[in-house]
């Protein structure tokens, strides 16, 4: 175990060097000129020359990159070339907003895909076998943002009974937060419990068929006690590292989600920067999600492995 | 529920495939209804597009009739330019279709070759591809797609190639497994012991073999690529006006939902039939062409 541990752990920091790679190189390879964006008006020579040096812009790419990750991983990841604010402060301010939004939606996802799975398991072939795949067709091929145009022509624009956009502090108006967040969580965890529900499905069949669960039956334990605790166990296995694997999805999904109902999250942060080439900001927010997503991958892998000894005792697991 | 394995599921398929083979792949399509929904759907999108240009003008403006509900005069209504939206449907096709279709070619084009010889070959390439295809996945495919875009900028052309890019790194890792696996099968060893060249070897024996999951990995490939299309769209990175794409469309109705509700209506739906027509169709083709994943 601690030897695969030490493997899966060596082989996520290196794609985090190698990301962090890739994003400052990408960074640099956007369009305009970091040195112009910070001048603002004044752009004489003398001017743009002396801001490379201050912000070490006439450096080698090799030391710029050095000195940058230097400074993140102290927490600094330079300052908005749009209003001059810090853009770890910027992220930090904005990251719970979008981590409410995805939390809201994994629980609507879940609550709604895990029992759908279930039961249509269990009733498989029957109408509501079909109701649950049918649903999960469409979750699956609406797209985020056209969902969310539905919702807000609905219940925003026709009924009058939720806000069209906007956003409010938990902190400050929890229920107001709630009636707001509520459209973005559904139109963000309707993917996901389709995903869910087809993923749970498919593994509760293949427990129900198994061995085990044969046995369970042939000892005469009651139907609830083999689907809940023999059966559905077993299922929840596959069903944990799914949502693991779909936090791309939820984070590209949040993007668009908070664009539409202009929530004030990380993902609108990183499509406005784009928009204002607010390079700083870009490099600072693909950053931190790209460490996250490999955190958590990472965390999934070894939940996975701990479950399940045959991963990590076949050696390689890519 | 496909009936039991094909016993010629472990023998190298010829080029060509016998007619009494391919025939059997057709019945057993065809018996699976939403497989045949699913191709009608995704046909019935290609004819749009292929004939869009019978529809009217998609960026005629016409300033007496703005925002006239569907009628039979604009069967699905006219934007706030009115501009006919059936006809910018249609051409939106042309667009959705075109990314997603030339993004998942590029893709593969560039996938297939990477997973035979990191597959194939194994060792440092393996190494090398197995890394760089961690790398980029460790962006999620949205971030790595916008951020391509935003880098080579907004244009359909553009868009297919951060489409195609983002595509890239898990196509490489289905085929790099897929030949993994095919290259330990006895048939492969029989070609090497016969003397047979690595190319021929790969060109012959391998990529055939692995043709069924590249049609449905490219199937499952491209409504995702079509969603991103519209995505980028919408967020204002891909297609620009006045060239039509749901995507763009969609962005502008949401200025005018209360005005002209129809117009966040009709793109949305064309992309969400077309995406649950390619998503039917791939899981078809899976069940036909691949008997063990049945779900």
């Amino acid at each position: 175990m601690t030897s695969y541990l030490l493997r899966r752990l060596g082989a996520a920091l290196i794609t985090l060097i190698l990301g962090s790679v890739v994003v400052f190189l990408g960074v640099h390879a956007l369009p305009g000129d970091a040195a112009l964006a910070l001048a603002g008006e004044e752009r004489s020579p003398a001017v743009l020359a002396q801001i490379r040096q201050e912000y070490g812009l006439d450096k080698p790419l090799p030391v710029q990159y050095l000195r940058y990750v230097g400074q993140a991983l102290q927490g600094d990841f330079g300052q908005s070339t749009r209003n001059g604010s810090s853009v770890a402060a910027v992220i930090a301010e904005r990251l719970p907003v979008t981590f409410e939004l995805a939390v809201l939606a994994v629980l609507l996802g879940i609550a709604i895909g895990i029992p759908a799975g279930i039961a249509s398991a269990l009733r498989r072939g029957s109408g509501l076998d079909y109701a649950a795949n049918g649903f999960a067709l469409v979750g699956l091929s609406v797209p985020h943002f056209w969902l969310g145009l539905l919702l807000i022509l609905e219940f925003a624009v026709q009924l009058h009974v939720l806000p069209a956009s906007g956003y409010a502090s938990p902190l400050s108006d929890p229920v107001e937060n709630l009636r707001r967040m509520l459209l973005p969580a559904i139109v963000l965890g309707t993917g996901l419990s389709a995903v869910l529900m087809r993923q749970m499905r498919s593994s509760m069949l293949e427990s129900l068929s198994a061995d085990y669960v044969r046995t369970a039956r042939a000892k005469g334990l009651p139907q609830w006690r083999v689907v809940g605790v023999h059966a559905l166990r077993n299922s929840l296995v596959t069903v944990v590292t799914v949502l693991g694997l779909q936090l791309g999805a939820l984070i590209s999904g949040a993007v668009i989600t908070e664009q539409i109902f202009v929530i004030p999250g990380f993902g609108k942060l990183l499509v406005d920067a784009v928009f204002q080439r607010d390079y700083p900001v870009i490099q600072g927010v693909t950053l931190v999600t790209v460490t996250g997503y490999v955190v958590v991958n990472l965390f999934v892998d070894l939940t996975y492995s701990l479950l399940n000894p045959r991963i990590r005792l076949s050696g390689r697991s890519t | 529920m496909s009936g039991p394995a094909p016993a010629d599921a472990q023998v190298p398929a010829p080029l060509l495939e016998p007619p009494r083979r391919r025939h059997r792949l057709v019945r057993r399509f065809v018996r699976r209804r939403l497989a045949v929904l699913g191709l009608v759907l995704v046909g019935a999108f290609v004819t749009l597009a292929l004939f869009s240009p019978l529809l009217g003008s998609a960026t005629a403006q016409d300033f007496a009739n703005v925002m006239v509900p569907p009628s039979w005069a604009h069967p699905l209504g006219t934007d706030d330019l009115g501009r006919s939206e059936l006809a910018r449907t249609a051409t939106g096709a042309r667009v959705s279709l075109l990314a997603g279709v030339l993004s998942t070619a590029l893709a593969l084009a560039m996938a297939i070759p990477i997973g035979l010889v990191a597959g194939y070959y194994r060792g440092w390439a393996d190494a090398v591809v197995t890394r760089a295809t961690d790398v980029m996945l460790a962006f999620p495919f949205l971030i790595l797609a916008v951020g391509l875009a935003a880098i080579l900028g907004a244009s359909l052309r553009n868009v297919v190639l951060a489409l195609g890019l983002s595509q890239l790194p898990g196509l490489v890792r289905v085929i790099r497994g897929e030949v993994l696996a095919l290259r330990e099968q006895d048939y492969v060893a029989a070609a090497v012991a016969d003397g047979a060249r690595d190319v021929s070897i790969m060109a012959r024996f391998i990529l055939p073999n692995a043709m069924s999951t590249l049609i449905v990995q490219a199937t499952v490939a491209i409504p995702g690529a079509i969603i991103g299309e519209a995505t980028l769209s919408f967020l204002g990175l891909g297609v620009q006006p006045p060239t039509p794409s749901w995507g763009t469309m969609l962005s502008a109705a949401q200025g005018f939902l209360d005005q002209a509700p129809w117009l966040a209506v009709f793109p949305g739906l064309a992309i969400a039939l077309t995406t649950l027509g390619f998503n039917l169709l791939g899981d078809g083709l899976r069940d036909v062409l691949d008997p063990r994943s049945t779900r």
